[in-house]
């Protein structure tokens, strides 16, 4: 997919200022309530007309202010899934899924009833109405009311949010399977840092309107100060890994990554899966020799590459570990003690029940390779990390 | 007690009519209604302020001004009737059909009043949805806005319909009381309490009356629930 968008639009005293270019199959759109996430996927969508600016779509030119092109939201065929899910309380569920279907040319359709019941799980709610649904089953037949429409970009915002997490759990696989296995663009808008580590294949970090910055996850989501802003406490890096064995009896699974060996929880994943695992500053621990005696299962060498002392009373280290990075915070009574310094060998240690299930996701199919490419040079080259204004 | 019953075939004529008159009235005026409450409603435009006027006009001016104004626009004299008369042949003075115009003009704010409150209060966001579906704003307007406000378009057809049962001065003015032609039930009730020994007459349709009332009461009830049960439950 190709999405460009270079939009301007005034909200009463809220400047929405975003321009970003993504060809991720799932791009995920990240930042905190109130920074114009929502706003912007009405844009893609076109319930808001943008004041300026201009949207593509692969080919297609959806807005362009200059040459006076606005297609109306019904000829874009942009799948929406709400954050409220906006089912037709008057319809059944199966008349809500085959609501958009009307709509489309039979040359166009491509997907069918039966798969879209089968991808989502929703057969056995066909004649019910949404007053009868639980949270979980209205947005799985709102995806699926998108999907039948056989959009060209499909948009879901925050589909999670109103959800309690065993519900999030439900859901989260579907969307897995349908960035996976549809062949349907995904736009994922999202304040969950879990969420858009399992899910994205390019973040768009939003911050107060303005784009703070695009690029894989493993790059922007890496990024100390970006994530600050967001939740301090969650703010870690992304490593890639392999699921290599599975441990039975203690109810381990073993991934095998550039950075060494780690064990996770149990996956309920089959061997070979690519995941991605995302290691919280606040959970990696430093030790200048090998420690003996520690509970904790992870132990990876690396090289400190950088100390960054911006936080309230700790530091961020930074380190190379096999080429991942990766970042403790620390006090700065620590890094004094440990005389830490660019340069030095340590060992990183982390627990493995930090490694939960909220930071583990399917990688998707394909990136590893792309992620292998890169791991060298993290920085840099087209699919690198841009920073953009701030 | 059988004289209660037992209607004199002037008293049934009147009954008739007046069924007629109310029916027409409300399934004539429905698609004006529902067209004006939508423009109330979501429409800007210059003129709203004065088009909400008008429309509520009938309910606050005394029905015999009405009637009168009736009597002069739509009269076989008046501007609009007599053009009507010339080129379609259609002519509403001392006829029924003038009553059922004159009920109409009295009942629509009350017809448009609830079926705007029914739109304001629709999601529009279950429109935009239906919108990123692709439906044109037509489609989105017959699948979704009109069934939601069925309720109110129900409601505000039954008070219509027991309005135009009911109307009494500007029907009399406008197309005064002829039997048969324009004596509807209001008018015949005020006629039999106008003549010695007409209390039994008036009393029967009176009681007619009430007995419509209250099965148009019902009826409006019972499928307002069946709209509500339709939407919320199972």
């Amino acid at each position: 997919m190709n999405l460009a968008v270079d939009v301007t639009h005034r909200f009463g005293s809220f400047l929405l200022e975003a321009s970003f270019v993504s060809e991720g199959r799932l791009t995920a759109f990240f930042g905190r309530s109130g920074s114009g996430k929502t706003s912007l996927v009405n844009i893609i969508a076109g319930i808001v007309r943008p004041d300026r600016g201009r949207i593509v779509l692969e080919d297609t030119v959806l807005v362009d202010t200059e040459r006076r092109i606005f297609v109306p939201k019904y000829r874009r065929r942009v799948g929406y899934v709400f954050q409220e899910g906006r089912l037709f309380p008057h319809l059944t569920v199966r008349q809500n899924l085959l609501f958009g279907r009307w709509f489309t040319a039979k040359r166009e359709r491509q997907i069918g009833l039966d798969q879209v019941l089968d991808l989502l799980g929703i057969a056995h709610l066909l004649d019910r109405r949404p007053g009868a649904l639980s949270g979980g089953e209205k947005q799985r037949v709102a995806i699926g009311r998108a999907l039948l429409t056989s959009p060209r970009l499909l948009l879901l915002d925050e589909p999670l949010a109103s959800l309690d997490d065993t519900r999030k759990e439900e859901i989260l696989p579907f969307i897995e399977r349908l960035r996976d296995e549809a062949e349907v663009p995904i736009v994922y808008v999202s304040h969950s840092i879990s969420e858009v580590t399992r899910l994205a294949t390019t973040v768009v970090v939003i911050l107060d309107g303005r784009i703070a910055a695009v690029g894989p996850p493993t790059d922007v989501l890496g990024r100390e100060g970006l994530l600050d802003a967001h939740d301090a406490g969650e703010a870690g890096t992304l490593i890639e890994a392999v699921v290599a064995e599975h441990d039975h009896y203690f109810g381990l699974t073993t991934l095998r990554s550039p950075a060494g060996v780690l064990q996770a929880p149990r996956l309920d994943l089959p061997i070979g899966t690519p995941v991605r695992v995302r290691i919280r500053a606040r959970d990696v621990m430093i030790a200048t020799a090998r420690p003996d005696g520690l509970s904790a299962l992870n132990l990876l060498s690396g090289r400190v590459t950088a100390l960054d002392g911006s936080g309230e009373g700790s530091i961020a280290v930074g380190l190379d570990c096999g080429g991942v990075r990766l970042t403790a915070r620390l006090t700065r009574k620590s890094v004094d003690t440990l005389r830490l310094a660019p340069g030095r060998e340590v060992y990183a240690v982390i627990k493995s029940v930090a490694l939960d299930r909220e930071s583990l996701g399917r990688a998707p199919a394909g990136v590893m390779a792309a992620a292998d490419r890169r791991l060298p040079s993290t920085e840099g080259g087209t699919a690198g990390a841009r920073e953009t204004g701030r | 007690m059988n004289d209660l019953l037992d209607l004199s075939p002037d008293e049934w004529t009147a009954v008739r009519l007046s069924l007629r008159v109310a029916t027409v009235a409300m399934l004539a005026s429905l698609p004006v209604g529902i067209a004006v409450a939508y423009l109330l409603a979501r429409g800007r435009f210059p003129g709203k302020a004065i088009l909400s006027g008008i429309v509520f006009l009938p309910l606050i001016l005394p029905p015999v001004v009405t009637g009168y104004l009736l009597l002069l626009s739509f009269g076989r004299r008046g501007p609009i009737g007599a053009f009507l008369d010339q080129h379609f042949g259609i002519v509403f003075s001392f006829r029924w059909t003038g009553a059922a115009l004159a009920c109409a003009v009295m009942a629509f704010p009350l017809l448009v009043r609830s079926i705007r409150l029914s739109i304001e209060a629709v999601d529009r966001r279950l429109e935009e949805a239906a919108g990123t579906l692709g439906a044109n704003p037509l489609w989105v307007f017959l699948f979704i806005t009109l069934p939601l406000i069925l309720p109110g378009i129900i409601a505000g057809m039954i008070l219509c319909f027991a309005k135009a049962m009911g109307e009494f001065g500007a029907t009399i003015t406008f197309v005064s009381n002829i039997p048969g032609e324009t004596q509807t039930l209001p008018t015949a009730i005020y006629t039999l309490t106008q003549i010695p020994g007409g209390e039994a007459g008036a009393m029967r349709l009176t009681l007619i009356a009430i007995v419509i009332s209250m099965a148009a009461v019902i009826v409006s009830e019972l499928l307002a629930r069946r709209v509500d049960q339709r939407m919320w439950n199972e």
